[in-house]
């Protein structure tokens, strides 16, 4: 897929075919580099990986607490493990796995939520993690992260494979143009990345938000006149507060922008943090509402809840006009 | 240490259990009292485990799936070096790590366990482990009874079959009740051994407070290779405290005054016998 960032057309994969790449470069040089599937390997982009590591990925067939349990086991015995399983049922099927085995013990494995959010799109609800930040982000001693792009996701998945600390990682399939060539905005858990610089109002995005929102900075700039700050908040947990207060100290406003419920997300996280520093400025979470999910494909749903190029700059104009 | 010894450590460890209990004024009594003649067995004849070796990647491994019955893991633990006996002391208090479930906060536990149907899967993720690095280790794991409806425990007794975990043990203590009564009018999970078996484990049944019975078993392990081994190791609640045995409200029934001298003095009694 082509588009056009930054005045320039940039080619993307998707972000699961970064992960599954990036895991094979992995393996090739750390046997103790594990896939763990759930009968995913192939909607885990796994198939090549298990062809050539025959001995690193382990199935357990279609039981989501078993996968979390026993790469619990694997983990604690030394693997570096990779539990990869769509995020819809890894984060809610297996909680109290995620919640005991991994966190509360602390054994380091890397729960890797794929085609998240609403990429199964008209699958259903059923198919569908706009719950995960949420709760994962109630449970102590666990990272949360939603990268954006290739770069941020082969980064992320190299950074977990040398954590030695429960994590959680989750994107979408869909072809995923790259959001910046400047590679001075490094990668780091907990960091949140500075994309585009403006004072008007900020559009701190996460996950594969993050490419509208900076589509909808340039709809701005170039026809309305607003220069936005975007941030990529690839860490939900923890949040990148001294980068928050700074993005708002700098704005008249401030959007967030998630492919999750509008409860428990990086949205209510940014406005707890903000209240309670006395923040006062306008503010807007955009992700999905609480109520049964409008159906269509991805690109319907999105759009629909305004989390898309048009929908962010329009509720970005309604709440600069708002004050 | 032969039998003698073993039963003597057996008795003292049922009293150390009622004494801690009795301090933390909780504890789940009953269940401790009918897993501690097997938790005994393993930490003093089975288990490749001491102080020292606990952070060698080649120990054995136990973990406790039924981990309310912390307190017969921490009186084992506590003997056998881990930790100071006084320690218990603070069962259950302000900012102890000595909780009501184990945790890894205390020096011996492998896993932090307390929900049930947990061990498990754990366990099988450790013994394939062992398999993949061709480690010798083995690992160990005990559940009660009454926590098979749990549904992971028939998916990870599925995974250990596939990868053909005969390094993995899993021990049921099943003394046939749970806190709301009879294992078997709760939910009716029997014939446990041929479920097992069908689902391609080896089963040995033992009596649970029989020293000599559960020495042999776990000596003959692997029962089959390429098999998981499960042990049903059939056990009386209460074990040893003649007024508990078979009785449902000593799930967590914590003695009071009375009822503690009354058993310490029975194991006293039987104490003296064994000496």
């Amino acid at each position: 897929m082509s588009a056009i960032v930054n005045d320039q057309v940039i080619n993307g994969k998707a972000n699961l075919d970064v992960f599954s790449s990036t895991l094979q470069e992995l393996a090739q040089s750390d046997r103790n580099i594990l896939a763990v599937t759930s009968d995913s390997r192939g909607s885990g982009k796994l198939v090549p990986f298990g062809q050539k590591f025959p001995e690193q990925i382990i199935e357990i067939g279609i039981a989501e607490q078993n996968l979390v349990g026993v790469s619990a086991g694997l983990a604690s015995a030394g693997k570096k493990v990779f539990a990869v399983s769509p995020a819809c049922f890894l984060t809610a099927r297996a909680l109290e796995q995620i919640k005991n085995d991994v966190a509360y013990s602390d054994n380091p494995v890397k729960l890797i939520g794929i085609s998240a959010g609403v990429s199964y799109g008209a699958l259903g609800s059923t198919h569908h993690s706009l719950h995960d930040y949420a709760v994962l982000r109630a449970i102590n001693n666990l990272i949360v992260v939603a990268p954006a792009d290739n770069f941020e996701t082969e980064q992320a998945i190299k950074l977990a494979a040398k954590l030695d600390k429960p994590i959680y990682i989750r994107f979408g399939k869909k072809p995923m143009p790259l959001l910046t060539n400047d590679e001075s905005v490094a990668f780091e858990f907990g960091k949140g990345r500075v994309i585009a610089e403006g004072t008007d109002i900020a559009l701190i995005a996460t996950g594969e938000t993050v490419y509208p929102a900076l589509q909808a900075a340039s709809i701005l700039r170039d026809i309305h006149n607003i220069n936005a700050t975007v941030i990529s908040m690839h860490t939900i947990k923890p949040l990148d507060v001294n980068l928050l207060k700074q993005v708002a100290d700098t704005t008249r406003a401030i959007i967030t922008v998630e492919e999750h419920s509008v409860y428990g997300g990086l949205g209510e996280a940014c406005a707890s943090f903000l209240l309670q520093k006395g923040h006062k400025k306008p503010f807007k979470i955009l992700g999905i509402p609480d109520e049964y999910t409008v159906t269509g494909s991805q690109a319907d749903i999105l759009g629909h809840y305004n989390i898309s190029e048009q929908g962010i700059a329009k509720t970005a104009l309604e709440l600069l006009n708002s004050k | 240490m032969n039998e003698r010894e073993l039963a003597i450590k057996s008795n003292i460890y049922r009293q150390r259990i009622l004494k801690y209990i009795v301090g933390a004024n909780a504890g789940h009594t009953g269940g401790s009292l009918s897993c501690i003649d097997i938790l005994n067995v393993l930490y003093n004849y089975v288990l490749n485990v001491d102080p020292k070796n606990f952070g060698s990647p080649d120990r054995d491994r136990y973990i406790q799936s039924k981990g309310h019955c912390v307190e017969a893991l921490f009186v084992v633990l506590a003997d056998k070096g881990f930790f100071p006996e006084s320690d218990l002391n603070t069962l259950c208090k302000y900012k102890s790590h000595y909780i009501g479930h184990p945790t890894r906060k205390v020096h011996g536990v492998e896993q932090n366990t307390g929900a049930l149907g947990h061990g498990l899967p754990i366990s099988v993720g450790t013994a394939l482990a062992a398999k993949l690095d061709k480690k010798k280790f083995k690992v160990y794991t005990l559940l009660g009874d009454g926590e098979l409806p749990e549904g992971s425990n028939w998916e990870a007794a599925l995974t250990a079959a596939h990868y053909k975990l005969d390094n993995l043990c899993a021990i049921i203590d099943k003394n046939s009740l749970q806190i709301t009564g009879s294992t078997a009018d709760v939910c009716n999970t029997e014939p446990i051994d041929e479920k097992f078996e069908s689902f391609g484990w080896a089963v040995q049944h033992v009596n649970g407070h029989s020293i000599k019975e559960l020495k042999q078993a776990f000596g003959m392990l692997p029962l089959v290779k390429g098999k998981p081994n499960l042990i049903i190791a059939h056990t009386v609640k209460g074990n040893g405290v003649s007024f508990m045995e078979n009785q449902v409200k000593w799930h967590h029934g914590v003695p009071d005054k009375v009822q503690y001298a009354d058993a310490i003095k029975e194991l006293e009694s039987a104490l003296s016998i064994l000496r």
